[in-house]
């Protein structure tokens, strides 16, 4: 199992002038590709008919998979990608996991997504690399410092871990953090979350793919849907780019490109896309213990298994299905970063990319029935999707399997936008919606 | 390699002591990294990530997989630099760290600077086709701008013993460099090299300023420049980058690229002693001749291919050089050190081992097309070269010499010249290009495309597809083999291009191992470069917004009067507040209580200048904010002012503020400070995207106006003492009105509007008289004791009053109704927000609506009320506190919270908990202080 790089509170060892928390030394498996098995999938042809289709190959769509043979025994299922396993957020997110969440649906939520990552890699059979290692919202202004303090009585009371750390805290958590008061927007203190931390994505994409093919269901990919087949108001099937498939029931798990899926299926989902990018840095010696986010300078960061920084920031403004975003975003990103770190200077920006998140208009997830019948979304996790993985599909699942939401996505409905009752996270995300 | 007595671009004059892993060397200027090193004998710089196999340098530019280094100390060590694009000089110190770098301890200490350009053409690439580009491009007066990567323009004329209209090809680089210096419209700019491709022709360059230059000759010059340029046109002259070679122990220090092998010759005099050839093209015969030339020994040229028979294996059999066509190196020996020390070659089933210090070879050419596949321009496979070249595409930029595919120098110079003469007509210049130079063109046979050679033990285990992340054919055949058909799942489960070159080498041997073992042809796809080219530091894209300068600090006019009154400042978004201004030795809240009464009893001060401003102006005016803001506005009479708040799409608040009506076509709008961006941005998104057809105009005025506040029943006896020509009667002067006049000697706006509930006059003037207005009006106060009052005080004094701030008292799903705003809706007509107003949900008794609240104890901003803390988690929430304070004038507790159903449940006792304690509060109405507002009028 994976650790992290170094523990809270452990000191940051000062070797020949360098920054390190280790010495060179023999290579740590994890270091590479982690264990990947010998066999991960089977890459059938689509066959006539399956139980339920499921539209969408990526991290929710292979758990919604997952979940329908593990938990309820629907193994005829197959998963439609139109490019390969994985190729959307689920690869380019930060693989941020907490469930910190102020309203008490969020947190009942994040909660069951935490709890089942507790448990992942056990149930998968293979190493996620998850790591609990501590997740800091930190507070930079008095409104955001009350703000803290709400998150953390709120999550208290849900029975959600947290817990204040002063600046003396987070000399000891974070100790290259940059804690001086002489910087333009001095950090007051931090909001911690220790069960919040990371795993490794692409192991997350293998471990669910290989464990819904094992159960039965066929991974079928460069195979697009181009539209649905409907018999009244009821879904019978899926057009796609490899022939017609039937399907009992559909589960539309399409992230950014769900509104599209929606208007070939004849409704209309509240989502607005737009580009949001991150970064890695090369590979460093280990230097940051834990996840960092902050509002105020706008950056999140932590240090993957490997090595590399993991950043990611601000959405664009604007609305878009193309997966790159604008410099300047970049630019103010790595401003940020050194605000937080200014001894990051001589790090380099690696590799950049962007993702298309799909954001709802209260921010919050959709995860339920649609006016087609025997056909069920899953979308709207704008960029906080990766770290509801295990519970999504676990959902979803649900809810294809019985027809009904449970009770835990039950107020994420999708009619709520019609009713009103809003479950409102604006505040919730480290991005700025 | 040994160096030479002679020879190579290198200055012999100026030795240079450098230090690489604590030992002190010497290089002579001129030298990069990579050449010192190899002058110096360090043939292994590190070790690999995963085997720990010994590493050398691979190549000379770009390619390089294996030679990278941490250079630098304290607090300029930067890690995983390319040693091959490293120029040595005195003082340099590095460590080779090839896979994994560390961070300095101490801070930053130089410079990185930004500039913006824009131009006709930029030519990205010195080579020759990127200046016979540039060259015609600029001959009609085109602004152009040349970027190298190197220091030196000539690109492969520089490792290519070419002649040029009948002389050497230097004489050509240096005679077309100095033809576009005296240009006065054309920039080269050296140590630049492109690195990100942007939509709409942008490119990001960075420009290596003085990292090369000894510590002493730095001073003033920023350490990089981070550019970006709009061209009009852009010539890609980005030439290809050899590929290697796949064979078992293809790793070892002393293989080398082919090409990089006669670089290190011309370039740095270095040689190896006996070599061995490995190809599947003509161009590594170059490397084969000229070193033979250059009076080293070249043991066997192995070509893959039967019968090479172009113009340079007969150079090279002319030669007496030895070639065994149809024939592999089917592995490699070492010494014990790691260091190649033979190969073992494969030819007619038999296999024999020769004693060589340097392996060069050649696996083909890959066009270096990175910076358009950051713009998913498409590509193709090209079987006639083996490697993926770029489709011609829309206007806007053309693809030039070896990055075309076209990989010879004739073909680079014609490209390169007719690419120039097009860019220029297109930017509307009528070019009088020169003649092309006139290059022999070698009469070359097609390349054959090997990305693997088999073991012949069948062991795969050592046979290195991506050098830098030892990823092997094994390794590639295991994935395969697990079900993965995408090099993009390849990527990911052997870690191939995820090194700090990015697999640049790598990617199509990886991807052609791959599709072969599934039977698919070997070219297909490469998984996607991603920007930038090269790894850009986090400085270098901070540029100068560090520290101090990260964000603008904004301040108002009356600043530093207000500092000089005693006032501790705070942070509120890019904005220095005033908090309270404490007398020597007070504390905070005693500062709170005395400016707080100061207001209720006598009369205050106070700058509110960053509540946003906003000047809207014309015909439609009045229709527009209708439209945008809950209440009417159309019945507004000039003179007249009004409370309002405008809501989202979906009907929560966005913001209030006051709008004044000035005449019947100009408003002045206020904002909360937060929101003063939003609104703005809101407004104008609304008029440009939705409403174009209204005549308005609006403009931000924050910044040109000072607000300042007198609040208290002595309001009026100050803006009489400071001198004035309104008449401030409540008769003539009511609540809600305002007027222009004279206020203390200075042009004022006038309106009597009050967040505290007291009589209170905000008094603006243009911004440069703020200072002199807050003089005059604080003496003119003296006699009243006027106080002014900070932030601190604010807040107590709107909370007692029960008025909310938009952000703070309310979430972003709080409704005007939830507020207590319900009577600003109006259903009579329509605006933004109104339609989700209607909604079923939101029309419920149990929504959070705003409350008072009393509580014997101080209460903690953002406790959580709850009926009883002590059960099992979760415990339903009851709603939050979002404002709490100490009242001096109602001697209580007191603030605001959200209360689920809150107004019917006023008198109930919740329980305040902050997570660890829980403080009991009874729910008031939020009006505590003077319920009938009879204090307005003072």
């Amino acid at each position: 199992m994976a650790i992290a790089p170094t523990g809270p509170g452990r000191p940051v060892a000062l070797t020949s002038g360098s920054l390190s928390l280790a010495s060179d030394g023999p290579v740590h498996p994890n270091e590479h590709a982690g264990h990947n098995p010998d066999f991960l999938w089977r890459n059938p042809e689509p066959r006539a008919a399956y139980d339920v289709v499921i539209v969408g190959g990526g991290l929710h769509g292979l758990s919604t998979a997952y979940h329908l043979a593990a938990r309820h025994g629907i193994t005829n299922v197959a998963v439609v990608e139109r490019a390969w396993l994985g190729n959307g957020n689920a690869v380019r997110n930060t693989t941020v996991i907490r469930s910190n969440y102020l309203r008490d649906e969020s947190a009942a939520l994040y909660e069951h997504c935490l709890t089942l990552w507790e448990t992942f890699a056990e149930a998968l059979d293979y190493d996620i690399l998850f790591s609990q290692r501590g997740i800091l919202q930190l507070e930079h202004h008095r409104s955001e410092v009350r703000d803290g303090h709400r998150r953390i009585a709120s999550n208290l009371l849900n029975g959600i871990d947290a817990e204040w750390l002063d600046l003396d805290d987070l000399a000891r958590f974070c100790p290259i953090l940059n804690l001086s008061p002489d910087v333009r927007y001095p950090v007051r203190g931090a909001a911690l979350q220790r069960r919040g931390g990371i795993a490794r994505h692409d192991a997350v994409v293998f471990a669910l793919a290989r464990a819904a093919n094992r159960l039965g269901v066929d991974l079928i990919q460069n195979c697009e849907v181009t539209g649905f087949e409907k018999v009244g108001d009821r879904v019978t099937g899926v057009i796609t780019t490899r022939g017609r498939i039937g399907a009992g029931r559909v589960g539309i798990v399409g992230a950014g490109r769900t509104p599209l899926l929606a208007a070939m299926a004849g409704f209309e989902v509240p989502i607005q896309s737009s580009p949001l990018q991150a970064l890695v840095s090369e590979i460093v010696e280990p230097v940051l213990p834990c996840v960092i986010m902050s509002s105020a300078v706008h950056v999140y960061i932590s240090q993957a298994h490997k090595g590399e920084l993991v950043m990611g920031a601000g959405r664009d403004p604007y609305t878009s299905y193309a997966q790159r975003g604008s410099f300047h975003v970049l630019e103010d990103q790595m401003a940020a970063v050194l605000e937080l770190f200014p001894i990051f200077s001589r790090i380099h920006l690696l590799r950049t990319w962007a993702g298309i998140v799909d954001v709802s208009p209260d921010a919050s997830p959709i995860i339920g029935t649609t006016p087609i019948r025997e056909l069920f979304v899953n979308c709207g996790w704008g960029t906080g999707g990766f770290k509801a993985t295990p519970g999504a599909g676990w959902l979803l699942a649900h809810t294809i399997a019985t027809g009904t939401p449970h009770a835990l996505n039950a107020p994420f409905s999708l009619e709520r936008f019609e009713t009103g009752a809003l479950i409102d996270e604006h505040g919730a995300a480290a991005v700025a919606h | 390699m040994k160096r030479r007595p002679d020879g190579g671009a290198i200055d012999r004059t100026r030795p240079i002591a450098f230090r690489f892993d604590g030992r002190l060397l010497t290089a002579f200027a001129g030298d990069t990294l990579a050449s010192a090193l190899l002058a110096n004998g360090i043939a292994a710089l590190g070790r690999s990530v995963t085997a720990g196999r010994p590493r050398g340098v691979m190549s000379a530019g770009l390619e390089e997989a294996h030679a990278f280094v941490q250079l630098g100390i304290g607090a300029e060590s930067e890690p995983l630099v390319r040693a091959t694009g490293v120029e040595v000089f005195d003082g340099l110190s590095a460590e080779g760290r090839i896979t994994k770098g560390v961070l300095p301890g101490v801070p930053e200490t130089a410079r990185f600077e930004k500039r913006f350009a824009h131009c006709d053409v930029l030519v990205i690439g010195g080579g020759p086709a990127g200046l016979s580009a540039a060259t015609t491009a600029a001959a009609g007066g085109a602004r152009v701008i040349l970027a190298e990567t190197g220091s030196r323009l000539g690109g492969a004329l520089l490792r290519d013993q070419e002649q040029m209209d009948g002389h050497p090809a230097a004489e050509w680089i240096a005679a077309a460099g100095l033809a576009l210096r005296r240009q006065p419209e054309v920039r080269i700019m050296l140590r630049t090299t492109a690195m990100i491709s942007l939509d709409q022709n942008g490119v990001v360059l960075v420009e290596r300023v003085s990292g090369h230059l000894p510590a002493t000759e730095r001073t003033g010059l920023p350490d990089r420049r981070l550019w970006q340029v709009r061209a009009r046109e852009i010539v890609l002259a980005t030439g290809a980058l050899e590929r290697p070679l796949v064979f078992p122990d293809n790793d070892r220090p002393g293989v080398m690229l082919a090409a990089a092998v006669r670089t290190y010759l011309h370039q740095f005099a270095l040689r190896p002693d006996r070599t061995v050839v490995f190809t599947t093209n003509d161009d590594a015969y170059r490397t084969a001749l000229d070193l033979v030339a250059a009076g080293g020994t070249v043991a066997a040229v192995v070509d893959v291919r039967p019968g090479p028979a172009g113009d340079l294996p007969a150079a090279a059999r002319a030669a007496g050089i030895t070639i065994i066509d149809e024939a592999e190196v089917t592995g490699t020996e070492a010494g014990p050190d790691g260091v190649l020390s033979g190969v073992v070659i494969s030819h007619d089933g038999a296999a024999r081992m020769i004693p060589c210090d340097v392996l060069a070879v050649s696996g083909g050419w890959d066009p270096a097309i990175d910076l358009i596949h950051q713009v998913r321009a498409p590509t193709r496979w090209d079987d006639g070269i083996g490697a993926f070249v770029p489709v011609p595409g829309p206007g806007g930029r053309q693809v030039v010499g070896a990055a075309s595919g076209a990989l010879t120098l004739h073909a680079a110079v014609t490209s390169g010249h007719a690419a120039g003469v097009e860019a220029a007509r297109r930017t509307g210049f009528e070019t009088v290009a020169g003649p092309v130079p006139a290059v022999r063109l070698w009469r070359e046979e097609a390349p054959r495309l090997v990305t693997r050679v088999p073991a012949p033990d069948g062991d795969e285990s050592r046979s290195f597809v991506d050098l830098h992340r030892d990823v092997t054919v094994a390794g590639v055949l295991r994935a395969t083999g697990a079900g993965i058909q995408s090099v993009e799942h390849l990527k990911r489960y052997t870690l191939t291009g995820t090194g700090v070159e990015q697999g640049r080498t790598a990617k199509v041997n990886a991807a052609a191992v791959a599709h072969t073992a599934i039977g698919l042809p070997p070219g297909g796809t490469t998984s996607s470069a991603r920007p930038p080219i090269e790894p850009i530091s986090f400085g270098t894209m901070a540029g100068r917004a560090t520290g101090p300068r990260f964000d603008p600090v904004r301040t108002p006019p009356a600043h530093d009067a207000q500092a000089a009154a005693g006032a501790v400042f705070e942070t509120v978004g890019q904005w220095q507040r005033a908090r309270y201004f404490p007398t020597p030795g007070e504390a905070l809240a005693e500062a709170v209580v005395r400016e707080c009464r100061a207001v209720r009893t006598g009369v205050g001060i106070m700058d509110a200048s960053t509540l946003g401003k906003i000047d809207v102006q014309g015909p439609d005016a009045a229709e527009f904010l209708e439209r945008l803001y809950m209440n009417r506005v159309a019945n507004l009479k000039p003179g007249r002012a009004r409370y309002a708040a405008m809501a989202h799409l979906d009907g929560s608040l966005f913001d209030d503020g006051v709008i004044m009506r000035l005449a019947a076509d100009r408003f002045f709008v206020t904002t909360s400070t937060s929101h003063a961006g939003p609104v703005m941005d809101w407004m104008e998104e609304w008029l440009q995207t939705e409403w174009p057809g209204l005549k308005v105009w609006l403009t931000s005025i924050t910044e040109q106006w000072t607000t300042l506040a007198v609040a208290g029943p002595s309001a009026r006896t100050v803006l009489e003492a400071a001198g004035t020509d309104l008449d401030l009667s409540r008769e003539a002067f009511p609540f809600m009105a305002v007027r222009t006049g004279r206020v203390g000697g200075f042009d004022a706006q006038v309106a009597r509007v009050s967040f505290s509930g007291e009589l209170a006059f905000e008094v603006s003037v243009p911004g440069y008289d703020g200072a002199a207005l807050w003089a005059a009006l604080v003496a003119a106060g003296a006699g009243q004791g006027i106080t002014p009052y900070g932030l601190e005080a604010l807040s107590v004094l709107r909370a007692e009053k029960g008025y909310l701030i938009v952000g703070q008292d309310t979430e972003p799903d709080t409704t005007a109704s939830d507020a207590g705003l319900g009577w600003m809706i109006k259903a009579d007509r329509d605006y933004i927000g109104k339609r989700a107003l209607g909604r079923r949900d939101f029309q419920r008794p149990d929504r959070y609506q705003v409350v008072g609240f009393r509580a014997d104890g101080p209460v903690m901003e953002g406790s959580q009320l709850v009926s009883d803390p002590s059960g099992a988690r979760p415990i339903p929430i009851a709603g939050s506190v979002s404002t709490s304070h100490w009242s001096g004038a109602l001697g209580v507790h007191f603030g605001l919270a959200r209360v689920k159903g809150g107004r019917a449940r006023i008198g109930e006792t919740l329980q305040a908990h902050d997570g660890a304690r829980s403080v009991p509060v009874v729910l008031a109405d939020p009006v505590l202080y003077d319920r009938e507002g009879l204090r307005r009028d003072g």
